[in-house]
C-alpha cells in the first residue's frame, strides 16, 4: 500500500507542473457534441446552398459584369446616337396579368397554373434623345425565372407559419425552378477544371501532352495543347494547321534569346536540358531566329476566317492576333506585352519536361482537385450574356432601321423601340429551362439535358435529385478510371450514392457537408500575394528554392519562402480579409504555390487545430447551443474553415480528436459527414457491405411516404403517399437534419427473420393480413389529368357540357359523374370508362377562316374518360387560366391501394423482395407477449448480402421499443450493440434479439429461435396494378396487322426468337405455326403458280389470266414485305408445291 | 415442492441454447412401447384444469392445463378469426371535407370496436343482401369545425380555439331501425372506447356519413377480431442440477439471469432455490446459457400441455366471455362435422348433403 501512496505523490507532484491550466495526468479536455457544427452549418446554408449560392452570385453579381460587358448599344447611320445600359437588377416575382391588383404571387400558384415563377429584369439606361441625354432607371428588358428559396424568392426568410400560408413546404429544400408548372432542377455539371495545365501521359504511343483549356469571362473556349512528337515538343491549337515547335512558339511570343527559352523551360536541370536541345536546333534548322521569323512562320499557318472582307494582313499580324486573343486566352495581354503568356507556355513544356523524365509527374484527370463543377448561375450567365447580345443586336438593328428615315414625325425614342423588342430574354429562358437544351451559337455550346424534372417521388428523391452531379463522360464508353471511387473525393461526394449500370460512378451525389465556390475575384488577392512577398518573375524562375506563386494558373511572381507565405496567407483569410473560399496549396512536386479563386470548387469546412489543440473548445459549442453563435461567428473567429480538395490534400486532418498529433492541422466535425443525403438514411452503413448502401440509395427514391407538407395542394402528374407514414424506430443524426423523421417514407414493422411456407422464395416477403386490414403499407396513387379548354383562332372554343341523354331521357352509365357544368364531383367514384370532363370542341376548330357566329358552330365530344382497370375518386378539380389566358382544367383522380401479392417492398438495407404470401392473423407464429410479426423474411436473404447493419437495426429497434426510446444508428457511431443487449436483457428478452415462437398453424413451439424484432420497410412505387397486363385478343397495329406492343397499348405478348427456336428445336410445328401466323397476323392472298406473283380475287394481273391462281395463308407481314420488296424494284416470286 | 407432474421429463419442451427440442407431444398410442395412451375421457377430465389467474376490465389471464396444443391453438385461432363481431362495413358519405380521404376514413370507422352483442344479430349471408333491422345497425357521423367564439387570443391550443376540432368516435350517433330500439334498448349500441380520434378537423371543414355495421368474423378483415390478442404461452420451468450447485459468489448474479422473483437466494447460505409459484414469470430470456460459469447449473424447459393464456378483449365481450364464446364456435364446427360423419355413414339415406361451413 505504501508504495502506492508514494507513486500517487509522484502523480501529484507531476501534476503540478501546470500547462495551460491543466496538469500532466489530467485528460484532454474532449469537444463534446463539435457534430451540433453541423446543423449550424445546414441552418446557415441549407441543403442546397450550393445551387442557390450559385443563383444568387449570378443575379447580384455577374448578371451586372455581362452588362457591364456589353453595355453600349450605338447606331451605324447616326453616329451621335448612343444606349448606355448603366445598370441592372433582378426584381421579385410578381404576377404577369395585367389587370391583377395584388401583384405577389407565389410558387405554389405557378405549379398550379402552369405558369412561369419569374421576375421582371429591370435596367437602368441613358440615351441620347435628339441633343439631350435621358435617363430612365426600371426598364423592363425581360423576365428571368427565379430559383426558390435564393435571394429573389418570396420564400425566402419566411417562418413556418408564412410558409404555410402560401402553401410551400418549409422542408422543401428549393434550388429549382418552377417553368411552366414544372419544376426544372439545373443539375450540377462536372468538369475538368478551366486555365489549368493538366499533363498526360500515353506509355504506349510514348506520347505526354500538357493541356489547358483557356475559359475567359466572354465564354470563349478554346485547347491549347503542348505536346511530344518524336522526341520533340510542339504547340498544338485548332487556329493553326500545323503543330508549332516550341521554340518557334516561345519566340512568336517574344523570347528570342535560346539561352532564355532553356532557362524558362528546363531551368537547370540537366536532365530536361538535354531533353530540351533537340527543340533548339529543330528551330534553327527551320532557319528560325527572331521574332519576326517566329510570327511569319506560325501566320503562315494561321487559320483564318474572317467575314470582314478588308486588306489582306501580313502574315505576321495574323500570327499576332492568334497568340494574343486565341490562343491561351485566358492569359492577360495587355499592350501586346506577351510576357505572362510566354512564361505560361513555358511553364506548360517544362511540365512536359518534367513528364518525360518521370512518368509519375503527369495529373490525374479524375481527381477531384482537378474538377470544376458548373451550377445553374453559370449556365445562366452563359445564356443570359447570350440572350442580352442579342437583344441589343435586335434593338440596335430596330434603332436603326427608324433612325433610316429620313424624316421623322416625333423626335426619335430608344425607350418606345426597346419596349417593342418582345420577349426573347423571357422565352430564351423559359425555352432553355423548359427544354433543357443550352444551344449557344455564340459560345460554341450545344448541350442538351441540362435541366431535369424535379422528381417529387418521395421527399428523397426530390432532395436527391438536388444534391445529384452529372458527368459530362460519355456513358457508353467502357473506361473505369472516372467511374472509380477516387480517395479524393473524401467528404466531397458520397460515396455511396451513385446509380447501378451504365452511369455507374458517372453520376455522384454531394456529400452532407459540402460547398461549390463561386468566383471570387482575383485583382485584390494578387494584390495582397505581392504584398506578402511575391517577387515579380525574372528569367531565372526554377531556381532550387523559389517557388512559383500561381492565382488560379496563371504565374503571377515567385517566393523563396513558400511555407511562411502560405501561413501568413492561411492567417490572412481566417481573419476574414478576403473570402474564406480562396484556397491555397504548396505542390511539392512543382515547387509551387497555387492560389484559387475560381468558381465551382468544392470544399467543406473543418476545425483548425493548432499546436494539438483544436481550437474549437467546449465553450464555443456551448455558445453554439445556446444560440449566441452562429456558424459564420465560427468561421468569423478563425475557429473553422474551408478546405478545397487541393488545399485539403496539403492539410493533415484529424478524424477524431484522440488522433491529434503535433503535425495536424484540421479536425473533422464529424465523420458521417463523408455520406450524402441520401446514404444517411441507411442506419448502420458502416456494417453493411458497401454495394448493399448503393443500392438502397437507388431504392430509398422509391419509396413512398410523405414528399412534403403541402403534398395534398400538390397537383402533380403522378403523386404517391402512403396513408400511415412513421419516422423510422432506428434513426440517424442525418434523418433529423435533412427532415426525414417529419417526411418519413415507411414503416417500422415487425418483422421475423424465419422461413415460412415457401412463398418466401428469393427474397419474397410474407404479409400478416391483418396488419395490412390495419393500414400497414397503405398507400394512395394520385394521378393528374389536364386539360386546356382553347380559345381557336377562327373565333370558336372549347366548352363544357352536361352529360347527354339516351333515347330514354336517362344519362348515360358512363356520365353519370358529371354534373352541370360538365366537371365530375369531386370525391365521386370513377369506374373504368367513366367520362370526368365533358369537353366539346367545335368541328372546324383547325379552319382559320373566321365564321364570325361562334355559338352556331357543330360540337362534337371530346371527353375525357378513366382508364385505369381499377375504380378511383376525384380527389380535387381544379379550373384556372394560364398565362395565355387559355382555361386549364386539372383533374386529380386518387387510388387507394393496399398492398398486395407482388407489390414491392424493401428495407434499408438494398434488400428489396416482393409480398409473396398473404397470411391470415392466426396463422402467424407469435411469441410469448402474443406479438405477430407483420412481415416474415427468408433468412437466406442475409448471408451473402452481409446486411449486417440490418440485424442491428432489428436489434436497436427492439431495444427502442422496449425502452420508449429512438435508438441511433448514425453512421460510424450510433447506439452501440453491447447497449442494445443489455436494454433487451433487461426487458426479459434474450440479448441476441432471438424470440421463441410458437406456430400459429400446429399450435407448437418452432424448434428454433426466431429473430425477431422492428425493421424500417419501404413500399416501392413498383406496384403489380401498374404492371399487370394480359390479353386474348385486342388491337392491332394498321401497319403489320400484328398485335400492337406494350402494355399502354393493350399489347399482345410476344413469342419472340428464343421461344420460337424452343418450338422448333421440339418439333411443335403447329403450335408455332398458331402463335406466329394463325394467332396473328394471318392473311389469304391468291398468287399465281404461272408467274409467283400475287394477285386478287383469284386474278393475275401479271398474266391476266385467273387458271393457275391458288389460295394460300400467310402471315400479313410477309405479304407486305413482298410489296415493299416489289417497290424497291425486286420481284419475290412464291414457288408454290403441293405439300 | 411442485407438483410431480411438472416435473415429468416427457412433458418438458427443452429450451436450449440455441434450439428448441421435443416441441410435438408424445403421448399417443404406439410412441412408447409397453405403454397404453389410448384417448380415455376419465383420464382427461382428470388432467384437465382450467384456472384463472387474473380478470380485469379488458383482459384475462388463465391456465389451461392438460389438454394438446392442437386444442388450444384452435381456441386460439377461433378467439382471433372466426368468433362474430360487429363492425361498421359501409360508409355513405355525404360530406367530408377533412384532411383523411373517403377511402382512408372509412377504414378508420371501420376499426372502431363496438359494444353491440353480436348474439342479436344476424350475419349477411352474402355481400349483396338486403339490409334489414336484423342485420344492420345504422349510424350517423356529423360533425361540423368551427371557431370557437371568445376564444383566448394567444392560444395555439385547437381545443380552445375551436369547436369540433377532432372527429372522435363518441361521435358516432345510433340511428335505430324497426324493432332495434326495442331489442337494443338496454345497451344502446356505440363504440366501445369513446375517445378513438379518426380525424382532425378544422373550421370549415366539416363530415358527413351515414355508415351501417354489420357482423362478421376476424378472418374476413381484422376488424371484426374480437381480441386485441389472443395468445398462449408454455408454463416455464427452471430446473436445478443438484449435481452441481451454483456457486455461492455468484447467487446474485445467477438470480439476475432470471426474471425477478424466479430465483430465491438464501440470504445467509447464499444457496439457490426455484419459487415454483413465481416460474411462470420467467421470460425465457436464456441469459443463463450466455454465461460459461452456470454451465450445467440448470435447464431451462416449459411444460407442454400447460398453456398460459393471456387474451385481450377489444369490443363487446368482456373478457371472461371470450372463451366460452369460441368454445361455442368450436361446437358448432364440430356438430357440423359429426351430422357429415353420420350422413356418410347412413349414405343410403335420403337426408343430402351437410352444408359445411366453410372451414
Amino acid at each position: 500500500m505504501a508504495t502506492i501512496v508514494e507513486e500517487e505523490n509522484d502523480w501529484e507532484h507531476a501534476n503540478h507542473t501546470n500547462w495551460r491550466g491543466l496538469g500532466l495526468a489530467d485528460p484532454i479536455k474532449k469537444v463534446e457534441d463539435k457534430w451540433l457544427l453541423l446543423p449550424a452549418f445546414l441552418k446557415i446554408k441549407g441543403l442546397v446552398k450550393q445551387h442557390i449560392d450559385s443563383f444568387n452570385y449570378f443575379v447580384d453579381v455577374d448578371i451586372k459584369n455581362i452588362v457591364r460587358a456589353n453595355n453600349k448599344v450605338t447606331s451605324d447611320v447616326d453616329p451621335r446616337f448612343w444606349l448606355k445600359y448603366t445598370d441592372i437588377h433582378v426584381g421579385f416575382p410578381d404576377r404577369t396579368d395585367l389587370d391583377a391588383i395584388d401583384k405577389s404571387i407565389t410558387p405554389h400558384e405557378c405549379r398550379l397554373r402552369d405558369i412561369t415563377y419569374s421576375a421582371p429584369i429591370l435596367v437602368t439606361i441613358q440615351y441620347t434623345r435628339g441633343k439631350n441625354v435621358v435617363r430612365r432607371p426600371n426598364v423592363n428588358i425581360g423576365r428571368l425565372p427565379i430559383m426558390l428559396r435564393s435571394n429573389k424568392c418570396v420564400l425566402t426568410g419566411r417562418n413556418e407559419a408564412q410558409l404555410a400560408r402560401m402553401t410551400e413546404c418549409p422542408l422543401d429544400p428549393g434550388g429549382y425552378f418552377v417553368v411552366k408548372g414544372t419544376e426544372k432542377v439545373i443539375l450540377v455539371q462536372e468538369q475538368l477544371s478551366k486555365n489549368r495545365i493538366i499533363v498526360e501521359t500515353d506509355t504506349v504511343k510514348g506520347i505526354v501532352q500538357a493541356s489547358c483549356t483557356s475559359s475567359t469571362h466572354g465564354g470563349l473556349k478554346s485547347k491549347t495543347y503542348v505536346a511530344t512528337k518524336k522526341g520533340k515538343i510542339y504547340l498544338r491549337h485548332n487556329c493553326i494547321h500545323e503543330d508549332v515547335p516550341i521554340v518557334i512558339a516561345l519566340k512568336a511570343l517574344g523570347i528570342q534569346s535560346d539561352k532564355e527559352i532553356l532557362l524558362l523551360t528546363a531551368g537547370n536541370t540537366e536532365a530536361y536540358k538535354i531533353a530540351f536541345s533537340a527543340n533548339l536546333e529543330e528551330a534553327a534548322k527551320l532557319g528560325v531566329f527572331t521574332r519576326h521569323q517566329a510570327l511569319e512562320w506560325i501566320g503562315s499557318r494561321v487559320k483564318v476566317n474572317r467575314k470582314v472582307v478588308g486588306p489582306r494582313r501580313p502574315a505576321w499580324e495574323e500570327a499576332l492576333e492568334a497568340l494574343a486573343t486565341i490562343i491561351l486566352a485566358h492569359v492577360p495581354v495587355i499592350c501586346l506585352d506577351f510576357r505572362s503568356k510566354a512564361i505560361f507556355v513555358a511553364t506548360m513544356t517544362r511540365r512536359v519536361l518534367m513528364a518525360m523524365d518521370d512518368e509519375k509527374m503527369d495529373d490525374d484527370r479524375d481527381y477531384v482537385g482537378n474538377k470544376r463543377l458548373e451550377l445553374a448561375g453559370q449556365l445562366l450567365a452563359l445564356l443570359f450574356e447570350d440572350l442580352f447580345k442579342t437583344f441589343n443586336a435586335n434593338l440596335k438593328s430596330a434603332i436603326d432601321k427608324v433612325l433610316k428615315k429620313p424624316s421623322r414625325t416625333n423626335e426619335f425614342d430608344a425607350f418606345n423601340t426597346m419596349q417593342f423588342q418582345g420577349d426573347h430574354i423571357t422565352a430564351g429562358f423559359v425555352r432553355a429551362i423548359s427544354t433543357g437544351n443550352w444551344s449557344l451559337k455564340r459560345f460554341k455550346m450545344e448541350r442538351a439535358g441540362v435541366t431535369h424534372v424535379l422528381s417529387r417521388l418521395s421527399f428523397i428523391s426530390a432532395l436527391g435529385m438536388m444534391t445529384r452531379i452529372s458527368s459530362q463522360f460519355e456513358k457508353t464508353r467502357k473506361v473505369s478510371g472516372p467511374r472509380a471511387l477516387q480517395p479524393s473525393q473524401w467528404g466531397m461526394l458520397c460515396p455511396s450514392d451513385t446509380p447501378e449500370g451504365e452511369a455507374c460512378g458517372l453520376v455522384k451525389n454531394l456529400a452532407l457537408m459540402t460547398h461549390i465556390t463561386t468566383d471570387v475575384e482575383e485583382g485584390p488577392i494578387i494584390r495582397l500575394a505581392l504584398m506578402l512577398g511575391v517577387e515579380a518573375t525574372g528569367t531565372e524562375i526554377y531556381g532550387p528554392h523559389t517557388f512559383v506563386v500561381n492565382v488560379n494558373g496563371t504565374i503571377i511572381g515567385l517566393t523563396r519562402y513558400p511555407m511562411r507565405f502560405v501561413t501568413n496567407f492561411r492567417r490572412l483569410r481566417r481573419a476574414g480579409r478576403f473570402s474564406e473560399f480562396v484556397g491555397i496549396y504548396v505542390n511539392h512536386h512543382h515547387h509551387a504555390v497555387h492560389i484559387a479563386s475560381d468558381g465551382g470548387r468544392i470544399c467543406r469546412p473543418m476545425i483548425i487545430v493548432e499546436n494539438g489543440r483544436p481550437r474549437v473548445t467546449g465553450e464555443h459549442i456551448a455558445q453554439l447551443k445556446q444560440g449566441a453563435a452562429s456558424f459564420d461567428d465560427f468561421l468569423r473567429n478563425g475557429l473553422v474553415e474551408y478546405l478545397d480538395v487541393n488545399e485539403e490534400n496539403d492539410s493533415y486532418i484529424a478524424l477524431y480528436e484522440s488522433d491529434i498529433v503535433a503535425t495536424t492541422t484540421h479536425l473533422e466535425i464529424e465523420p458521417f459527414t463523408i455520406l450524402g443525403a441520401v446514404a444517411g438514411l441507411i442506419p448502420y452503413p458502416h456494417h453493411n457491405q458497401s454495394p448493399r448502401n448503393t443500392y438502397q440509395c437507388a431504392m430509398g427514391k422509391q419509396a413512398i411516404g410523405a414528399i412534403g407538407y403541402n403534398q395534398l395542394n400538390r397537383i402533380d402528374t403522378l403523386l404517391y403517399l402512403s396513408v400511415y407514414p412513421q419516422q423510422p424506430m432506428v434513426k440517424t443524426k442525418t434523418i433529423e437534419l435533412i427532415g426525414y423523421d417529419r417526411l418519413p417514407a415507411g414503416q417500422n414493422a415487425t418483422v421475423a427473420v424465419m422461413s415460412y411456407s415457401g412463398y418466401d422464395i428469393e427474397d419474397a416477403l410474407i404479409q400478416n393480413k391483418a396488419s395490412l386490414d390495419r393500414g400497414y403499407g397503405r398507400c394512395q396513387v394520385l394521378r393528374k389529368n389536364a386539360t386546356l379548354i382553347r380559345k381557336y383562332p377562327n373565333g370558336t372554343f372549347d366548352r363544357l357540357a352536361d352529360a347527354p341523354l339516351d333515347e330514354n331521357g336517362q344519362t348515360q352509365k358512363k356520365y353519370d359523374i358529371v354534373q352541370l357544368d360538365g366537371l365530375a364531383g369531386v370525391g365521386e367514384r370513377v369506374d373504368p370508362g367513366d367520362v370526368y370532363v365533358n369537353k366539346q370542341t367545335p368541328t372546324n376548330a383547325n379552319d382559320n377562316t373566321f365564321s364570325g357566329q361562334a355559338a352556331a358552330v357543330p360540337y362534337k365530344n371530346a371527353p375525357m374518360s378513366y382508364k385505369s382497370p381499377v375504380a378511383g375518386y376525384i380527389d380535387k378539380v381544379m379550373v384556372s387560366d394560364t398565362e395565355n389566358d387559355q382555361t386549364l382544367i386539372k383533374v386529380l383522380i386518387r387510388q387507394t391501394r393496399r398492398p398486395e401479392l407482388g407489390d414491392k417492398f424493401s428495407s434499408r438495407h438494398g434488400q428489396k423482395g416482393v409480398c409473396g404470401l398473404i397470411v391470415n392473423q392466426e396463422d402467424m407464429p407469435f411469441n410469448d407477449q402474443g406479438i405477430n410479426p407483420d412481415t416474415i423474411m427468408n433468412p437466406h436473404g442475409f448471408p451473402s448480402r452481409m446486411t449486417v447493419g440490418k440485424m442491428i437495426e432489428l436489434l436497436a429497434g427492439k431495444a427502442g421499443v422496449l425502452s420508449g426510446k429512438l435508438q441511433y444508428g448514425t453512421a460510424f457511431g450510433g447506439s452501440k450493440v453491447e447497449d442494445m443487449s443489455r436494454i433487451l436483457i433487461e426487458h426479459g428478452f434474450n440479448y441476441a434479439g432471438k424470440d421463441m415462437l410458437t406456430s400459429g398453424i400446429t399450435g407448437e413451439a418452432l424448434e428454433a429461435y426466431v429473430y425477431f424484432g422492428p425493421i424500417y420497410y419501404q413500399k416501392l412505387k413498383h406496384m403489380v396494378m401498374d404492371k399487370m397486363h394480359a390479353r386474348a385478343r385486342g388491337p392491332r397495329a394498321t401497319l403489320t396487322r400484328q398485335p400492337t406492343e406494350g402494355r399502354s397499348r393493350e399489347g399482345g405478348l410476344r413469342l419472340g426468337e428464343m421461344e420460337r427456336d424452343c418450338l422448333i428445336g421440339y418439333g411443335a410445328t403447329q403450335l408455332l405455326l398458331e402463335r406466329l401466323m394463325i394467332s396473328s397476323d394471318k392473311f389469304e392472298v391468291n398468287a399465281c403458280q404461272e408467274c409467283g406473283l400475287m394477285g386478287y380475287n383469284g386474278w393475275c394481273t401479271y398474266c391476266k389470266s385467273s387458271k393457275k391462281m391458288a389460295k394460300l395463308t400467310i402471315p400479313y407481314a410477309a405479304k407486305l414485305l413482298f410489296q415493299e420488296l416489289m417497290a424497291m424494284n425486286v420481284v419475290p416470286r412464291l414457288i408454290l408445291d403441293d405439300a | 415442492m411442485p407438483p410431480a407432474i411438472t416435473y415429468d421429463s416427457r412433458k418438458h419442451v427443452g429450451v436450449h441454447a440455441e434450439r428448441v427440442s421435443h416441441v410435438s407431444s408424445t403421448n399417443f398410442p404406439g410412441h412408447h412401447p409397453h405403454e397404453d395412451h389410448s384417448w380415455d375421457l376419465e383420464r382427461f377430465k382428470k388432467g384437465l384444469t382450467v384456472k384463472i389467474e387474473r380478470l380485469s376490465n379488458r383482459s384475462i389471464e388463465f391456465d389451461l392445463v392438460g389438454v394438446d396444443a392442437s386444442i388450444a391453438n384452435a381456441y386460439r385461432r377461433i378467439l382471433i378469426a372466426e368468433v362474430p363481431t360487429i363492425c361498421v362495413e359501409r360508409v355513405y358519405v355525404w360530406d367530408n371535407t377533412s384532411v383523411v380521404v373517403d377511402e382512408v376514413f372509412a377504414q378508420r370507422i371501420g376499426l372502431v370496436p363496438l359494444n353491440v352483442d353480436p348474439a342479436l344479430m344476424d350475419m349477411k349471408q352474402t355481400q349483396n343482401d338486403q339490409a334489414t333491422d336484423r342485420n344492420t345497425l345504422v349510424f350517423r357521423l356529423q360533425v361540423a369545425c368551427e371557431r370557437r367564439k371568445n376564444a383566448p387570443k394567444d392560444t395555439t391550443d385547437p381545443s380552445k380555439l375551436y369547436i369540433n376540432h377532432e372527429v372522435l368516435s363518441s361521435h358516432l350517433k345510433w340511428v335505430p331501425q324497426g324493432e332495434q330500439e326495442i331489442v337494443m334498448a338496454e345497451n344502446p349500441p356505440a363504440p366501445t372506447n369513446l375517445n378513438i380520434v379518426l380525424t382532425k378537423l378544422r373550421p370549415g371543414q366539416e363530415v358527413d356519413m351515414e355508415l351501417h355495421a354489420v357482423k362478421g368474423v376476424g378472418k374476413d378483415h381484422a376488424k371484426f377480431c374480437p381480441v386485441a390478442t389472443a395468445s398462449y404461452r408454455l408454463l416455464p420451468l427452471v430446473i436445478l442440477n443438484p449435481e452441481k450447485p451454483v456457486p455461492r459468489e455468484l447467487a446474485e448474479k445467477f438470480q439476475e439471469c432470471f426474471s425477478p422473483g424466479v430465483i430465491r437466494v438464501d440470504p445467509r447460505t447464499k444457496a439457490v432455490s426455484v419459487d415454483s409459484k413465481k416460474t411462470r414469470k420467467e421470460t425465457m430470456s436464456r441469459e443463463v446459457y450466455r454465461h460459461p460459469e452456470f454451465e450445467g447449473c440448470v435447464q431451462l424447459a416449459r411444460v407442454r400441455d400447460h398453456f398460459l393464456f393471456n387474451i385481450e378483449s377489444e369490443g363487446f365481450y368482456p373478457p371472461q366471455r371470450l372463451l366460452p364464446e369460441a368454445i361455442a364456435v368450436m361446437r358448432a364446427k364440430i356438430a357440423t362435422i359429426k351430422r357429415a360423419a353420420e350422413t356418410l355413414l347412413n349414405n343410403g339415406d335420403s337426408l343430402g348433403d351437410v352444408e359445411m361451413a366453410d372451414v
